[in-house]
């Protein structure tokens, strides 16, 4: 059973249609990277999986189950209150900008949500948030505050805020774009760790070496559609003449 | 009047000055909030009518404002006023005005969050209600902060007003005592009280801030 499906989503915002009928699927343990050129539709993908944007089409499925979908008349049927915040147990989600919660320490902004929305005990919520830091190569920042990191350590605390919930399935709205070069490596490195531990991952970058490397499975996206997609080599192999232009430009 | 006996009664002056200060924070601060969701609420009528409270209440004469409570209930329902009910309406009339300028500042600290902050929230289990609480609220206190000590320190020098409906506040007092003495020091004394009572208020929210410094 797939821990994720979106069927044949659309998305508009006002007249521009920004995904257009697309599907994918994650399995148990699978890393799945979107890359695409900006304004591709990638993280709008990102952002409907995560419920942070209503789809206009389709329907998307957790474990099987549909949580959101629109009806044949245009209803769209979302989640609310308490089976919206189950639904949100299923993922988490990290970020461009990190989003920490500056007036909170870094410990307490990855046990807050653990002790106040998952009700687990305090002791044992620090326990493994401290643990959780230590594989982030961050045992000596709990009590620090966001404003006192870098911002490879931003995201590294959001990565063991959004680990310690433990979610199913880990999503990455491009981790490293505010990130300069040596940042973004210890931030890969964290990522490429947790592949290693088979969490479900999907993974919006511009890295695409570290994409190729860690994916399943790869999806490049342009101008709202799917153009290419299948294992790494299949995709970063393929004579697709966007495709190559889009690598080619990096290549400079 | 011996100068001892003129200080004795501005100071008694002073407690009830202080007393409509805090019973006005006490109710304002928390009604100013409850306005502002009002102002920003989804519905488009709820939203008009805060709209237009607070452009009335911003834009006429607070001091005309303490008449028509005062006196409304007389006006409009012939009810015999006066008694304790000169204090009770002081309060009201004080506590429905400054809602109106701090859920204005209110707005403008909760509009100036970054959605990403709501977001992240969202996502991470919180209901919206601890979503407010715990993660915008606290936020929205440290950057009104200094909008809010302005309206703490007008409020001080407000209270006066309540001389218009003869409240035995200190200004009033001040004027009495000024008016049988023929004499100004009655005012420059009330004015050295009023000075310090700000300067303990400034004193007192600049604490404050400095107590949320630990964070940008």
């Amino acid at each position: 059973m797939a821990l994720l499906e979106m069927n044949h989503i659309s998305k508009s915002f006002s007249d521009l249609e920004v995904i257009k009928d697309i599907s994918l699927k994650v399995d148990e343990g699978e890393v799945l990277s979107i890359i695409g050129p900006s304004g591709s539709g990638k993280s709008t993908m990102l952002r409907c999986a995560t419920m942070l944007e209503t789809i206009d089409k389709g329907e998307i499925r957790y474990l099987g189950e549909r949580v959101a979908w629109v009806e044949p008349d245009g209803t769209k049927v979302y989640p609310k209150g308490a089976q919206l915040r189950k639904v949100c147990s299923y993922f988490g989600l990290v970020f461009q900008n990190f989003n920490l919660f500056p007036h909170y320490s870094v410990l307490k902004n990855i046990t807050d949500p653990m002790v106040h929305n998952q009700k687990r005990d305090r002791r044992e919520a620090e326990k493994e948030a401290r643990e959780l830091l230590g594989r982030m190569g961050l045992a000596d920042k709990a009590d620090a505050y966001p404003c006192q990191l870098s911002g490879g350590q931003s995201q590294r605390v959001a990565i063991a805020r959004a680990l310690a919930l433990n979610p199913k399935i880990l999503f990455f709205d491009e981790p490293t774009s505010a990130l300069d070069p040596e940042l973004t490596g210890e931030v890969l490195k964290v990522i490429r760790s947790l592949a290693d531990l088979h969490i479900a991952m999907v993974i919006v970058t511009h890295e695409m070496n570290f994409a190729r490397g860690i994916s399943d499975h790869v999806i490049f996206m342009d101008k709202g559609v799917v153009e290419v997609e299948g294992t790494p080599d299949e995709v970063f192999e393929a004579e697709h003449l966007r495709m190559q232009a889009f690598l080619g430009k990096l290549q400079h | 009047m011996s100068f001892q006996v003129m200080i004795e009664q501005l100071a008694g002056g002073l407690t009830k000055s202080i007393s409509i200060f805090l019973l006005t924070l006490l109710f304002s601060l928390p009604l100013g909030l409850l306005v502002s969701f009002g102002r920003m609420s989804k519905n488009r009528i709820i939203r008009s009518a805060v709209w237009i409270f607070i452009s009335i209440l911003r834009g006429t004469p607070l001091m005309l404002q303490l008449l028509a409570v005062y006196f409304g209930p007389f006006y409009l329902f012939n009810l015999k006023i006066g008694g304790s009910w000169r204090f009770t309406a002081i309060i009201i009339a004080f506590s429905v005005n400054y809602s109106a300028y701090f859920a204005e500042i209110y707005r403008s600290g909760i509009e100036s969050m970054p959605p990403g902050q709501y977001e992240a929230a969202k996502l991470l289990g919180y209901s919206r209600a601890s979503t407010f609480m715990r993660i915008i609220f606290p936020q929205v206190v440290k950057r009104i902060l200094p909008s809010v000590t302005n309206e703490v320190i007008t409020l001080v020098k407000d209270t006066s007003l309540a001389f218009s409906l003869a409240y035995a506040e200190m200004f009033t007092i001040a004027k009495q005592i000024a008016a049988k003495e023929t004499s100004f020091m009655p005012f420059i004394a009330a004015a050295v009280f009023y000075y310090i009572f700000n300067a303990v208020v400034a004193f007192g929210m600049e604490r404050i801030e400095k107590s949320l410094d630990y964070y940008t």
